[in-house]
Formats: structure tokens, sequence, C-alpha cells
């Protein structure tokens, strides 16, 4: 599925300062029963986002209206557990396209590059000093730069880099995806698979 | 021929690169794919808008299993959206000549079940499912792991992923275990000395004596919960137990091309002197029946212990105690004796033939504790004839007990086997995430012998006093 190029991006950010978010909280498993990939947005975070009679919970930062913006900072190991993009899905279809941590699970790190959410691996230390400055102004900017691999905190200019591997980089700059890159290779996968003792 | 000792991971991983990416991730072949009606639609939707076909058919395999109901599987199931689902992996299993078990087939089960009783699961493959638990298959000495949909999508159109090589751990595990302690203790106890992301970015061999004496079942248990701790998968060296349980399995090779399977298995291991980048010891008479607490698999302990305080444990304090507090208990607590309301056995981590066994042997010539509402789930169809053919039933049903139908159920609880907000539930699972098994449900992970010891007394007991 096509996604949106990255390169830059400009914007404030949503701060939800947990460890361990898992996949369960970013998409209940009860929401996984679409055949399409379609309005998973609405179900992000669908338990700490609304109470059981599909209230609104107002401290749940996603319904604070004073935070907004293309960037989700979660805290460390954030994307554990399941390997449903869905996840992943639900955070690109609610609007992020770029999420913040100082440690994510790999089958959630992987599936984000596959759909075109950039995550984006921090210092520990960094990381708090993100928190602290939406803290200090919900509005405050963060500018990802994938061509230069850099993260920074607009109103402070703090800047820290990040990795991605050069082939994701170029993917993610193009809106390329991994399929056509294998649907090129078929000859060679062919070959391979002959030689396949089983 | 390198001199350079190799790990049994490196052997498997390096024998399936089609091609290597200069700073970018291998092209990886995968030899078996599993596929379920959950993470499975979107990518054949993939391929329609693509027009691209199934490269390789005859290398993936369908079953259902994460949304079906696990009583009543012969009437027309119920939640409309399920119904789709299922249909779904019907159709287009059939569109492109993919083998389905679907709902009411005799093999049909959990996916990491059946996958190795019928023989699919062999030494040596790269296996992949767009499920985490893919790891369980690594008990073969397979690299098993799990993918996303766009990577389903991969290998059903070239049979391929991008994958950058993980690195490596071993843990060793020696001794002798201790009476009531399983290998779902063994690997719980793994997983909370390494904590829930200790083994992020590695994949896992795991070796000593604890493994080698352990059963297939047992090892599946083990390497299934592996992803709990953040690897991408754990893999064990296939050994004459590996042989034994493959020997005469439906799909398993035979005859000459056993004779030439066998011989290939037998160089499937860890070198002598092989380099590992990280390694972990540990004894196996450390290791007691152990239980969560908390809201991560990380969160464990024996069952024994009180609860720790948060400077007792990594990570920060409004992250543990947002925890806690979902889960209802305090810091210093005793485990021992908490009420609980249901127990849940079954799932791919203990769905087998050897955990009813354990269960019964505990539930024996006792009775279902009033204040306890028990779903007892089978991981397959073959699971479920075995209990049945070895009077397992009988005893279950002696005592209050009442056998369902294979499924994942209450495990991610997307069927209507959910436990009720506020409720504890003592399950053989693998996620203790906040509302995994149904929203605000509280969970306590454990092996199938608490979870008996639980579902007879009410309470969190200690299953050595029992048998």
């Amino acid at each position: 599925m096509a996604y949106d190029k990255f390169t830059i991006l400009k914007s404030s950010a949503v701060p939800l300062p947990i460890e361990n978010v898992d996949t369960d909280q970013i998409i209940p498993a009860r929401f996984l029963k679409a055949t399409k990939r379609e309005g998973f947005g609405d179900n992000l975070f669908r338990d700490w986002r609304y109470n059981g009679d599909d209230t609104p919970k107002q401290d749940f930062v996603l319904n604070n209206p004073i935070y907004s913006g293309k960037i989700l900072v979660g805290g460390r190991n954030f994307g554990s557990g399941s390997s449903r993009e869905h996840a992943a899905w639900a955070i690109y279809d609610y609007g992020f396209r770029c999420v913040v941590s100082s440690f994510f699970a790999d089958i959630f790190k992987g599936n984000s590059l596959n759909i075109g959410i950039l995550p984006v691996q921090v210092s520990a230390e960094f990381l708090d000093k993100i928190f602290q400055a939406i803290e200090a102004d919900p509005k405050a900017e963060l500018e990802v730069n994938l061509p230069e691999q850099t993260i920074t905190i607009v109103p402070t200019g703090e800047k820290e880099s990040f990795d991605i591997n050069g082939y994701k980089k170029h993917n993610m700059m193009n809106g390329f995806d991994d399929i056509d890159y294998l649907q090129a290779m078929k000859s060679e996968i062919k070959e391979f698979e002959a030689e396949r003792i089983y | 021929m390198s001199n350079q000792a190799s790990t049994l991971f490196d052997k498997v991983w390096d024998a399936h690169v089609v091609r290597k990416i200069e700073d970018g991730p291998d092209v990886f072949f995968i030899d078996r794919h599993f596929i379920h009606e959950v993470t499975s639609p979107v990518a054949f939707l993939g391929l329609e808008s693509r027009n691209i076909g199934v490269m390789y058919p005859e290398r993936t395999f369908a079953t259902a299993d994460h949304n079906t109901p696990t009583i009543n599987q012969h009437l027309p199931v119920a939640d409309p959206l399920s119904a789709n689902q299922l249909k779904a992996l019907e159709t287009n299993s059939a569109k492109y000549g993919i083998s389905h078990w679907g709902l009411g087939h005799a093999r049909n089960g959990i996916v990491h079940v059946v996958g190795p009783e019928n023989g699919i699961t062999l030494p040596g493959m790269t296996i992949v499912c767009g499920d985490s638990h893919t790891s369980t298959h690594g008990a073969f000495g397979a690299i098993a792991f799990g993918i996303g949909t766009s990577e389903v999508e991969m290998v059903l159109s070239s049979q391929c992923i991008m994958q950058p090589k993980p690195k490596k751990m071993r843990v060793n595990v020696n001794g002798k275990l201790g009476k009531g302690v399983t290998p779902k203790d063994v690997t719980l106890y793994i997983i909370s000395k390494l904590t829930t992301a200790g083994a992020t970015g590695y994949f896992v061999e795991y070796a000593g004596d604890v493994f080698e004496n352990m059963s297939m079942e047992g090892r599946m248990t083990v390497c299934n919960m592996s992803i709990e701790m953040g690897a991408r998968g754990g893999m064990i060296a296939p050994d004459e137990t590996t042989f034994a349980y493959i020997n005469g399995r439906e799909q398993a090779p035979k005859g000459e091309k056993w004779d030439k399977a066998l011989a290939y298995w037998k160089t499937l291991k860890t070198d002598e002197g092989a380099v590992f980048d990280k390694e972990y010891n540990f004894d196996a008479a450390d290791i007691e029946p152990m239980i969560t607490y908390g809201t991560n698999p990380g969160m464990g302990q024996g069952i024994t212990k009180a609860i720790p305080t948060s400077d007792q444990v990594e990570g920060g304090k409004s992250t543990y105690d947002k925890s806690l507090n979902y889960m209802g208990f305090h810091e210093n607590e005793s485990m021992l004796g908490k009420k609980i309301d249901y127990v849940f056995i079954g799932s791919c981590t203990n769905g087998r033939i050897e955990d009813f066994r354990a269960f019964a042997s505990i539930v024996k010539g006792r009775k279902k504790a009033d204040n306890v509402t028990a779903w007892i789930v089978p991981g397959s169809h073959i699971v479920e004839a075995q209990i049945k053919e070895e009077g397992i039933l009988d005893i279950l049903t002696d005592a209050g007990f009442e056998l369902r139908q294979p499924g994942c159920s209450a495990c991610l609880a997307m069927n209507d086997d959910k436990i009720p907000a506020g409720k504890y539930a003592v399950s053989t699972s693998n996620r203790n995430f906040e509302g995994r098994q149904g929203p605000g449900a509280r969970t306590l992970l454990a092996s199938p012998l608490v979870a008996a010891a639980a579902a007879v007394t009410g309470v969190v007991t200690d299953p050595r006093t029992l048998l």
C-alpha cells in the first residue's frame, strides 16, 4: 500500500510518557475484525481513551485539546507484544507520521517502517528533554529531518541524531515499499527456491 | 568452508539469505508460512490491488483460530465480523490454492499447535506467520518469528521478506528442576530476570540440560514466550527428542527423504567456541512455580514471594504504580491466598496434551472451587481427541470441569471468551497486558499446575502443596 513520502516533518507532538506501551493498548484485539484497512484510528488506544460506555476519558492525552500534532512521543519500549500491523495502521490512520521513543519493540518498528511511519529512537536523556519541552509548552514543535537523520526540539534548538538503514531511508523518502523490490527479483528467488531441501 | 565456529542461528539464517542489501536488510527466504483469519485479509487485498499472485501456494498453510468460538462450533458463527473474517480466509485460500483447515476441519486448531503436530514444522526451516508467537516453532531448531501484514503480503507474493539479521543471545539453564516446576515456570523465570524488553533486538538460543531433558511440548512453551522478553524468536538445537517427535507425523519426510533430512538436522547445533553477543546463565534450582502480579510478562516471581516495591524493579515508578493499580495489588503483599474468579488453560503457550495431563494431575479426585469459572480449551482437535482417549476428560468431568473446543479463546479474547472487568484470571496464556483477556480483565500468568491449584482452591495456591 502506498504511503506519503517522508522528508522533513515539523510539528507539535502528543506526549505519552508511559513505558512498555504494548500493542494491545494501541489497538485491543476485539477491534481487529475488519477485512479492510479502514478506520483503525477511531480505536487507537481505545481502552485508555474511552470508558466502557464509549464516553471519552478526560484525563487521557488524546482527549486533551491542548495537545495535537503528527508526532507521538512514547515512553521506553514502545510497541511491545503482538505482531498486529493494525497497531501501526491505527497510529497512521489517526494522523501520526512519526513515533519517538527511547526504545522500540522490533516487530512494531518494522511494521511502522513498512507502512510509512518513521520510528525515531532517541536517548533516554533526549526523550526527557522532549517531554519537558512539551510540558513547558504543549505547542512546542519538533523537527524530524530524515535526510539528515536528526530530530530537533525547536524552542530550545537541542538536536540529536537517529539511526535508520540506508535502504529503509531511501524507501521512506520516496514512498517505496519492499514488495516492489521483491517483485523485481523473482527470477533470483526462483533459482534459490529450486535448491531448497524442503 | 570457513573454520569459524558458528551458532545454530547463524547456520539456519545464512542458509536462507537470497541477497544481502548493502546498508539494508537481507532478502530472507521463507520455507513455511502460516496464515490465520485476522492478519491475512489485508495482505490478500494488497495482492489484488497490485494484480500479483501467490508465488508458492504449497508453502503457505491456513488455519482459523483467533476468532473462532470454543462452543457449538457446528453452528454458524454468531458474530458477523468474525464470520466475515473466517469466510475471507476460506475464500482467499481457495482462490490461491492454499491448504485451509477451517472451523470444523479435523486438523483445525491454533496455528502454533497444528503446525508441529502435523509435521509441517521441521528443523532448519524458516517459518513466519502474522502472529508474534510464531517463535513457538523454534523448539524444533527452526528460525521462526512473527511478522506484520505487509510482510504476509511479501511472503505470499515472493516467499521472501526483508529482514535485518538480529543479534545473538544464549540463555543457559542447567541443573535439576524442583517438584512442581514446569517449562512455563522456566520461561516466566527467565523473562522476570531479563525483563519484558531485555532481549529486544536479539534472537535467543536456549541451551543447557534443562532444555535437553525437556519434552517437545515443554520446549514449545519456552520458545513461544521468547517474544515476551522482546526477542524476535528463540530456538533449541534439535536432538533425538525432536526427531522422535517428528517421525511418522502426517507431513514429515518419509523413507529416503527422512534419512536425508535427518543427516542435515544432526548438523544443526552451535559449534564449540561460537560467540554470542550476550549470554545468560541460570541455575534450575533457583526456579520456583511462578506467577505474574503486573501487566507485562516480566512482572513475575516465585509464587511464595511478596510483590516487590517500585525501587526493587527496573523502570519508572509511575509506570509501576499504574500497573499495580490496574491489578488492584499493593507492594509487599503476598500472592498466595489471593482470591481468583477465572481459570483459563489453553493457548499456543500451554494448550498441548502435556499441559492437560499436568492440569489433571492436580484436579484428579478434587472438585472445582465454587467461586471459579474455568475455561479448558485444547489447542487443536488432535489434542482434544488425546484428552478424551487418555481419560483426562473423565477426570475433568468428575471434578466439575467442562472441556471446550479448540481455538485461541481467552488468550486474546477476540471471541466471546472474555474475562469480565475487574475479575482475576489465572491463565496459562502468554500476556497479562491491560485488557488482554477482556476490557478491565486482570491476568495472572502461570503454569497449568498453578492454574489447576487455583481452580480447585479458588485462591492463588502453591501447587507443590497439592502434588
